[in-house]
């Protein structure tokens, strides 16, 4: 075998066709998205360094002054002021920061129970499995944001129980998409060795199984954090979300109602941003899913 | 058939039961519920007689009980605010959100599936660019931020239709685009991708090749075909709206159900709360029920599995 082998010549590429293909291969890379979500995670992460004024606290000489490019703006203030006096800009970034928080929060815990949740279902499926996916059932029939209102109205308005709500809203996608996976995932050949083989059933579940579901999960996750986004920008908007005086992007939106007429940038500003990060996040979101497992297309 | 279809019911009636639970355990765990009727100044016996006339008196179980069998006959008890019976007010302002609901949806319709079809026929097309950048504006734009743009720019700027209200009929307008157009966005790309799909199958194929004309084969062949997923997610859409109204009522002051949501959460009118968020329950599970028998009527594979 070696023999043959060894007669054999492969022509060898050049170099620089090399480096062709590799181009090639990334032709297809979302480069604007990603440099939308670049900007974001970094604005979000050193908000306090590169915002010029204090989100928090207005100047109340400078009440609703326009964006420095329109007449009366001033370059202090370079997308303006809202009603308080408060500098646009350094809202928004700082707002980046709160949806960066939330995002990553409810995602973590969300995923973490949905992981679980999944894994016990398809593993051990008869009465655990019934529940589990009943109890999922029975989530995806309640529409969100009634649910939100109801808590938050009970329980008070509060960072924790925004996130706590919506990782609630979240888990039941990632418990229903693992279960589904460990279910064909279980019967593979290298489970049952496994199991012959003596390991215990934590260690098939998070050595064996689970990391056939993480393709799954990264694109499930990249798909969720537009809907995060939007669904806690809603409750902000509706004055449900993370309290006041705190830059939320959707409580902005909703400090601009009213003064649409007199000072529409106040409401225009935040939208924009909010809608950028999710179309970023949702192309992104496709592209991964075409790359890594076209099969989710279905998944919408 | 039959064995899923009471499995769907019982599936439907086991939501609704958990959530007047969610609403009688969060009602109760907001807080003493005679504080919203009675005040410091109240003397003991007010304190007392309310107790009683709320049941507040007796077991958990037998108040959740009372609760649950009051709720089953409609009766939610009388609005704080507006001194009369929850489910008048309710009643009230269910065709505003129907009509609502009903126009947005004819919008989502009757604009995603013309552009999803001339999207996948002329692909790369303006028609094309334009139905894709409209998808991708619906699919990230928040509803609410969407609605004061159009308000912004359609009522403020160009005043062509009134920014709120119910007054004027062509002040349907704004919130139905409001809240019809993700629908139409994810119309628009169900029906592509599926016309692609059907556009490229071999019994399109076949057609062409036998000499049926270009609209033949667009018309009867492919979109019959594509049309399934479309279907699917109509039903979707329906129980969907009539949650989005929330927003989109809120933005622009339309006196439905959504806003009356609104009110009452902020107004602490909690026995009206009660009543909104059960009809609205009701709505959504209802219109998710009927998709779904609808759909394994259609699609046996379903109701076998």
């Amino acid at each position: 075998m070696a023999e043959i082998g060894s007669r054999i010549t492969i022509a060898q590429p050049s170099v620089g066709a090399r480096i062709g293909k590799q181009l090639w291969a990334w032709r297809r890379l979302p480069l604007i998205p990603m440099f939308i979500l670049a900007v974001f995670v970094a604005t979000g992460l050193i908000a306090p360094l590169i915002a010029p004024h204090d989100p928090e606290r207005g100047d109340i000489r400078a009440r609703m002054v326009p964006p420095a490019w329109m007449e009366g703006g001033s370059t202090e203030y370079i997308l303006g002021t809202d009603h308080l006096g408060r500098d646009m800009l350094s809202r928004v970034i700082y707002g980046a920061r709160i949806s960066l928080v939330v995002v990553a929060v409810t995602l973590g815990v969300g995923l973490v129970i949905g992981v679980i949740a999944g894994l016990l279902a398809g593993w051990y499926g008869r009465w655990i499995d019934e529940l589990m996916m009943r109890i999922v059932d029975i989530k995806l029939a309640i529409p969100t944001i009634l649910l939100a209102l109801v808590l938050v109205l009970a329980l008070g308005q509060s960072f924790l129980i925004i996130v706590a709500i919506l990782a609630i809203a979240v888990w039941p996608r990632f418990a229903r998409n693992t279960r589904g996976e460990v279910l064909q995932l279980k019967n593979m050949d290298y489970v049952s060795l496994a199991k012959v083989a003596g390991a215990s059933t934590p260690r098939i579940l998070f050595v064996h199984i689970f990391p056939g579901v993480v393709n799954t999960l990264i694109i499930l996750a990249s798909l969720e954090v537009g809907i995060v986004i939007l669904l806690e920008s809603t409750l902000s908007f509706l004055g449900a979300g993370v309290p006041p005086p705190t830059p939320a992007w959707g409580s902005m939106v909703a400090d601009g109602r009213d003064r649409l007429a007199v000072a529409w940038w106040i409401s225009t500003m935040p939208g924009i941003a909010i809608m950028m990060v999710v179309l970023a996040m949702n192309l992104f979101g496709d592209w991964l899913r075409d790359k890594l497992d076209p099969r989710l297309r279905q998944l919408e | 058939m039959q064995r899923y279809l009471v499995r769907r019911v019982l599936l439907a009636l086991l939501t609704l039961l958990v959530v007047s639970l969610i609403i009688f355990v969060m009602s109760r765990a907001a807080g003493d519920p005679r504080h919203v009727f009675l005040d410091d100044y109240s003397t003991q016996e007010d304190w007392d007689a309310l107790t009683v006339t709320l049941g507040l008196d007796k077991p958990y179980y037998q108040q959740y009980g009372i609760f649950l069998f009051d709720t089953l006959r409609g009766k939610f008890g009388e609005s704080i605010k507006e001194g009369r019976p929850s489910m008048e007010i309710i009643i009230e302002r269910i065709p505003a959100t129907f009509q609502l609901a009903f126009m947005a949806f004819a919008f989502s319709v009757l604009l995603g599936v013309p552009l999803g079809i001339l999207s996948a026929v002329k692909r790369g097309s303006v028609m094309d660019i334009i139905g894709k950048t409209i998808a991708l504006i619906g699919q990230s734009a928040p509803v609410f931020w969407l609605g004061i743009m159009l308000m912004f720019f359609f009522a403020v700027k160009l005043e062509w239709l009134p920014p709120y209200g119910r007054d004027n009929p062509t002040a349907v307008i704004l919130p139905a685009v409001t809240l019809g157009w993700f629908y139409a966005a994810a119309n628009m790309r169900l029906l592509r991708s599926a016309m692609l799909d059907v556009l490229d199958s071999e019994f399109v194929k076949l057609a062409r090749a036998k000499g049926v004309s270009k609209n033949g084969v667009i018309w009867k062949h492919s979109l019959r075909n594509a049309l399934i997923p479309v279907l699917t997610f109509a039903g979707v859409t329906l129980g969907n709206l009539v949650t989005g109204s929330l927003v989109v009522e809120t933005v622009f002051a339309w006196p439905g159900l959504g806003q009356l949501a609104i009110k009452a959460l902020f107004a602490n009118d909690y026995p009206l709360l009660q009543a909104v968020i059960m009809v609205f329950t009701l709505m959504y599970v209802t219109a998710a029920l009927l998709v779904d028998l609808m759909y394994a009527y259609i699609d046996p594979r379903i109701r076998y599995s």
